[in-house]
């Protein structure tokens, strides 16, 4: 029973791990699918969970929070539309200098505006998403087996959760069953086949970056809001990569980001639950292995070990009318 | 006369310094196949993308079926009746028939009644025109004919009344041209008005009511197809009689300085580029490839200068072999005294955003020449630029410019130059004369044919036939990977045709 | 394909639009003084003042310019070959490795004019071996080079903390370091240069790293302009199909520049480690390999420009510091919000004025444009 238990409490914080990645690679997806590379989802992810702690405890509403999250995000993905979309700018030099940005402004704003050295106050209730109790979640905890999954699995997380989960199948039919989703992925494999269907290329673009900008200012809003009660300095620390990474291990599609989400949520929270603890057959295994596992299982996937990872066609290319 | 469906009056655009279009006027007359013609960058596209929407006329007005048409956008042209297929496809390589039927065109945010309702559209046009295509096909598995053909549904689905056609038989073979002459005429039947861009005259004779030549940014002049001439409409194009045979006298062919034998090569997804073919050159011949774009003759120049590898066969260069099983070093061909220039020059014969003189080293900057011990040796590499320059008339005469800077012409004399001076036995061209002014056709097609005389062995790949005719001692025809035949250069242009056509090729398989 | 833009005399393309974006960069980060509620102007003295007004000041200035020096020069070596190299972040980092490896076994048998030499080799051989895997998998199995490196970047730090929390930390310490080396593996300091001119230094860790890095600023500019191997770099950075024509290997020319990018990436590691802290410590390299980027960029590829925006950035992280102790509400974070903005404007957004300034030119001297649109036009 104690195996049973901790198995549940590992796949418990392996959901609460994922959702973020799962949140950030789901973003990367639209604008990736729409040709534009995106390695700043660690800086727009940054400033969405700065902006929403800050708003929140200002203005002592989780929603409010939420909302300008989403608008500073949005804002900063905006900034990459107009470096790489209009100006036809390197998108990777792009992103590299979005995560500067955002590493940089939300410590020197934390500090200006709160002085608590790059942190934003402590969110107090109602300032921050709580869990949602299903209902019989407590009553059923007791009933072996399906009890724990219900109640500690399935119930007890924040809309946030849900939401990042609801995620996966709206995107799939974003992109698959809507007029927007066929031209998203048309603008990312052939733009002229766009362009000369009558349709703007940069338009089109700019609200793939749009949809991009939403959901990393919710997987900002959770770091902050839901994770952690409020924020502090760099408390992405690479989640933005290890999305990056999430999706092309996904190989750009919705449904396997999501696996491939709550395999590196997985990774996480073993390597949490593990630390210093020796495992049969092949003993201590040290954290920073752990940590660098979803990074080289990448690296592998890459190298076309297990798969090929082909990304989007015109992707990384700025469009220019061909004369 | 019957209505007009497009009138341009006093077109003008500009690309920077470039006049592209210059008081452009024209008249197009509905249900007729109308065709333009002009050298390469006589400004056609311009002209045609200006009424699709996509660049803005920078003065000058537009008037479809008699009104007054402000065209800014494509959805404008497209909402006017305009439909256009472009010279490059303008497909979603991995999206289905129907998805890039629908692409642009959608009925509302959903899918789902766009998909149903292309596909009963694209029924009923397949039974009205015999355009058949499978609606489910994916666009990259599809032949290149097939693809143009989903093309030209595009237009008809988005209700095309004019369709515009951009050098739609380039990538074709003269079969796949004729069936899409067919289709064209029975657009034209159904009250549809055809305008056809083209540089290829006898396609103009065969298809069109009336034509426009263009030249250099100008519309030079407008004829009905049936009281004019091809000769006519080619001097209308160049500006002057143009001297289609370089003087030359007969070849003194010697030994085998290059022997293919069962050269097969495939592409990168596996089809088979280069079929079982053999041939030898010889020293003192200039030998020319024909065929439609697209039937290997790329691959087969690739294989030979080590770029490309091979499946099977052997090539002997100066009876020795060429390594064909690994990929081949160009560099050591080079050596061996096989030159080639490429029919890319943009990407591949040079690099734009070098200076003059860094472009003519390319492949021998390890020549010990250019070089002392592991660094360039900058005097050497200026000095001999500087003689190239002189010797090939190249201008602007200065080895410091960027290539980009040099028109299409120098550039190729920039390569031409690099080659030849290197002094090779085999030199290996493709496509000499494309993008190239025709006072510079003339230089390089003199230039190749004193190499010949200098008895040294050349192979040319070209498609145009005329060049390939004027220049050849030996004739070969390729077709589908494979040659079909050998004609000596007194080949009619008719029997050429058959041969790439791969009429007898096809008569053989059945 | 030529560029889509007509040409400016050189000292425009060179000198004048790159000034523009940074000023604007810099206005735009005047605007984020502004809203922490102080002046920009007094910002911008004390910034100068930090970095310039005293010996000392110089002094670091210098020696954080020495690091930038490697870094920019680690990725404009891989940009002329076409690559973009993210990773000198984790190539410098690991390369810290080597170092101490070298260090710890030869500091107390070797003088420093010994143990310097070996520690050069071992730093850019483990910098360089770093960077060879991503250029392998690029090379030979199209991995794209911007995420294989991003992700060796991690891999290292996990390495190094591994390391520096196990094997490498001295027996009874808690701090994630080595131990301090001892004298033959401390590089002699350069502050008495600046002390002829009069200055006076109580004390900066400017030392000989910054006479290497001058050196390979000028190696560099000898590899890509007057040797054959950079004729090769720069022929596959502009175009692979043309290298390939002309019989350049392509897998070894990408490995060759990644290796040297690597390299020089691995050299940076020698400044802080041997020339101030004596340790290699957790996170010591603290961003300096993106600063590179921001370096290489604004610097345009080329040495001279390299040297001049590290000494820029030297003096952004100096007086960066004594504007964290005059403005309280400024820390040095302000700089990695200034390096953000000059990798977008001078980066990401390095066209955005160009029109505008060739507009200007055009209307002063028509024959000056356009020369280019006319010729690419018939190609």
């Amino acid at each position: 029973m104690d195996i049973f238990n901790a198995i549940i409490q590992v796949l418990d914080s392996t959901i609460r791990l994922s959702v973020p990645l799962l949140l950030a690679c789901l973003a990367g997806l639209y604008s990736e699918r729409a040709g534009i590379f995106d390695i700043g989802l660690e800086g727009k992810m940054l400033v969405g969970a700065f902006a929403g702690a800050a708003a929140a405890s200002v203005f002592h509403s989780a929603l409010i929070g939420l909302g300008m999250a989403v608008l500073i995000s949005v804002a900063f993905a905006l900034v990459h539309g107009f470096a790489s979309i209009t100006h036809r700018g390197n998108q990777i030099v792009s992103g590299v200098a979005i995560n500067f940005v955002a590493a940089g402004s939300t410590i020197i704003l934390g500090q200006a505006w709160f002085q608590q050295g790059g942190r934003t106050p402590a969110l107090q209730p109602g300032e921050r998403f709580e869990a949602i109790i299903w209902p019989g979640a407590d009553a059923a905890r007791d009933v072996p087996i399906i009890g724990p999954i219900y109640a500690e699995l399935i119930s007890g997380h924040s809309i946030l959760v849900y939401f990042a989960f609801a995620m996966v199948p709206f995107t799939w039919w974003v992109l698959f069953r809507t007029r927007f989703g066929l031209r998203l992925r048309a603008v990312g494999e052939n733009p002229a086949a766009v362009d000369t269907a009558g349709i703007s290329v940069a338009w089109l673009r700019y609200r793939a970056l749009i949809c991009t900008g939403i959901l990393t200012g919710f997987a900002g809003a959770y770091l902050s809001m839901v994770q952690n009660g409020g924020f502090v300095k760099d408390m992405t620390a690479g989640k933005g990569y290890i999305a990056l990474a999430a999706l092309i291990f996904a190989k750009w599609k919705p449904v396997n980001a999501m696996f491939a989400c709550l395999l590196f949520g997985f990774l996480d929270a073993a390597s949490i639950r593990l630390q210093g603890t020796p495992l049969p057959i092949v003993g201590k295994v040290s954290v920073q292995f752990m940590q660098a596992l979803p990074y080289v299982l990448t690296v592998i996937l890459l190298a076309g070990f297990i798969g090929k990872a082909i990304p989007p066609r015109a992707g990384g290319v700025p469009y220019v009318k061909e004369r | 006369m019957a209505q007009a469906a497009i009138e341009l009056t006093g077109i003008n655009k500009s690309f920077g310094a470039v006049r592209a279009n210059r008081d452009i006027n024209l008249e197009i007359a509905r249900g007729t196949i109308h065709g333009i013609v002009g050298e390469n960058g006589a400004g056609k596209s311009t002209l045609m993308s200006i009424l699709y929407g996509f660049y803005q006329a920078d003065s000058g007005e537009i008037r479809v079926g008699g009104k007054p048409a402000s065209i800014k956008t494509p959805n404008d042209a497209i909402a006017l009746g305009i439909g256009m297929v472009h010279q490059h496809f303008m497909l979603v390589d991995n999206f289905s028939v129907l998805e890039n039927i629908i692409l642009g065109a959608e009925t509302d945010a959903l899918l789902k009644s766009s998909i149903a309702k292309a596909r009963s559209e694209l029924d009923r046009l397949e039974r009205e025109y015999g355009l058949e295509v499978d609606p489910d096909a994916i666009i990259e598995e599809l032949p290149v004919g097939l693809q143009q053909r989903v093309e030209i549904l595009k237009a008809l689905y988005r209700g095309a009344e004019i369709l515009i056609l951009d050098e739609p038989t380039g990538v074709l073979t003269p079969a796949e041209a004729d069936h899409l002459f067919r289709i064209l005429r029975q657009l034209k039947e159904q009250g549809k008005t055809v305008v056809l861009i083209t540089h290829k005259l006898r396609e103009i004779m065969a298809i069109t009511d009336t034509v426009s030549v263009m030249r250099q940014g100008t519309m030079v002049a407008t004829r009905e197809t049936r009281k004019t001439t091809v000769e006519e409409l080619a001097e209308l194009m160049v500006g002057r009689r143009v001297l289609l045979r370089v003087e030359k006298g007969d070849a003194e062919a010697g030994a085998v300085k290059l022997a293919v034998k069962n050269l097969t090569v495939r592409d990168s997804r596996g089809v088979t580029m280069v079929d079982d073919v053999s041939f030898d050159l010889r020293a003192g011949e200039i030998v020319g490839i024909a065929g439609v774009a697209g039937n290997g003759q790329s691959e087969l120049l690739e294989a030979i200068s080590g770029i490309r590898h091979a499946v099977s066969g052997s090539v002997m260069l100066e009876g020795k072999p060429i390594d064909l099983t690994g990929k081949a070093d160009p560099g050591e061909l080079r050596d061996r005294g096989l030159a080639h220039v490429p029919e890319d020059r943009h990407h591949v014969g040079l690099v734009l955003a070098f200076e003059e003189n860094e472009n003519s080293i390319l492949g021998y900057h390890d020549d010990p020449r250019y070089l002392r011990g592991p660094f360039l040796n900058i005097d050497a590499i200026m000095a001999d630029a500087k003689d190239k320059i002189e010797k090939y008339d190249i201008r602007p005469g200065n080895p410091r410019l960027k290539t980009a800077n040099f028109s299409g012409g120098n550039q190729q004399k920039i390569v031409l130059a690099r080659e030849i001076e290197q002094d090779p036995g085999v030199l290996i061209v493709g496509q000499p004369t494309r993008g190239v002014d025709v006072g510079a056709i003339e230089f390089i097609h003199k230039r190749l044919i004193a190499m010949r005389d200098q008895g040294k062995a050349v192979l040319v790949v070209s498609v145009e036939l005329d060049e390939i005719r004027s220049l050849s001692d030996r004739i070969l025809v390729m077709f589908a990977g494979r040659i079909v035949g050998e004609r000596g250069p007194e080949a009619t242009e008719g029997e050429l045709g058959l041969l790439m056509a791969g009429v007898e090729h096809q008569e053989a398989a059945q | 394909m030529s560029t889509p833009y007509a040409k400016l005399p050189a000292w425009a393309d060179y000198g004048l639009i790159p000034l523009i974006n940074l000023s604007v960069a810099f206005i735009v980060a005047g605007f984020v003084v502004m809203l922490v509620g102080e002046n920009p102007f007094r910002a911008a003295v004390i910034l100068v003042e930090g970095a310039f007004g005293k010996g000392t000041g110089i002094a670091f200035t210098l020696f954080y310019a020495t690091t930038f020096i490697f870094t920019g020069l680690s990725v404009a070596v891989a940009a002329h070959c076409g690559l973009f190299n993210i990773g000198t972040e984790g190539q410098a980092y690991i390369a810290g490795l080597g170092i101490a490896i070298v260090c710890l076994s030869f500091d107390s048998t070797l003088p420093w004019w010994l143990t310097f030499p070996l520690a050069i080799v071992a730093s850019a051989l483990v910098g360089a071996l770093w960077a060879l895997i991503p250029a392998y998998l690029q090379a030979k199995r199209g991995s794209h080079i911007v995420i294989t490196t991003i992700m060796f970047n991690f891999i290292a730090a996990s390495i190094m903390v591994y390391l520096l929390v196990g094997p490498l930390k001295p027996a009874g310490s808690q701090a994630p370091q080595t131990r301090n080396f001892l004298a033959g593996a401390e590089l002699p300091k350069l502050n008495w240069i600046i002390e002829l001119f009069g200055a006076k230094i109580r004390s900066a860790p400017l030392n000989i790293c910054f006479l290497l890095a001058l050196a390979m600023a000028f190696l560099v500019w000898l590899l890509i302009w007057r040797t054959r191997l950079g004729y090769e770099m720069r022929t596959y950075g502009h175009s692979p199909k043309a290298a390939r024509y002309a019989g350049i290997s392509e897998t070894r020319i990408i490995i060759t520049a990644m290796m040297i990018s690597g390299a020089l990436a691995g050299m940076m590691a020698l400044n802080p480690v041997m020339g101030d802290q004596h340790n290699v410590a957790i996170d010591f390299v603290s961003g300096a390999g993106f600063v590179g980027i921001a370096v290489a960029l604004m610097g345009r590829l080329h040495p001279v420009g390299i040297v001049l925006a590290a000494i820029l950035f030297g003096m952004l992280y100096q007086g960066g510091a004594e504007l964290a102790f005059e403005m309280p509400a400024i820390s040095r974070d302000m700089i990695v919000i200034i390096q953000g903005l000059v990798i977008l404007f001078a980066g990401a957004l390095e066209h955005m004025f160009r029109p505008y300034i060739q507009a200007l030119f055009a209307s002063f001297s028509p024959k000056s444009v356009g020369m280019q649109a006319v010729n690419g036009k018939g190609a």
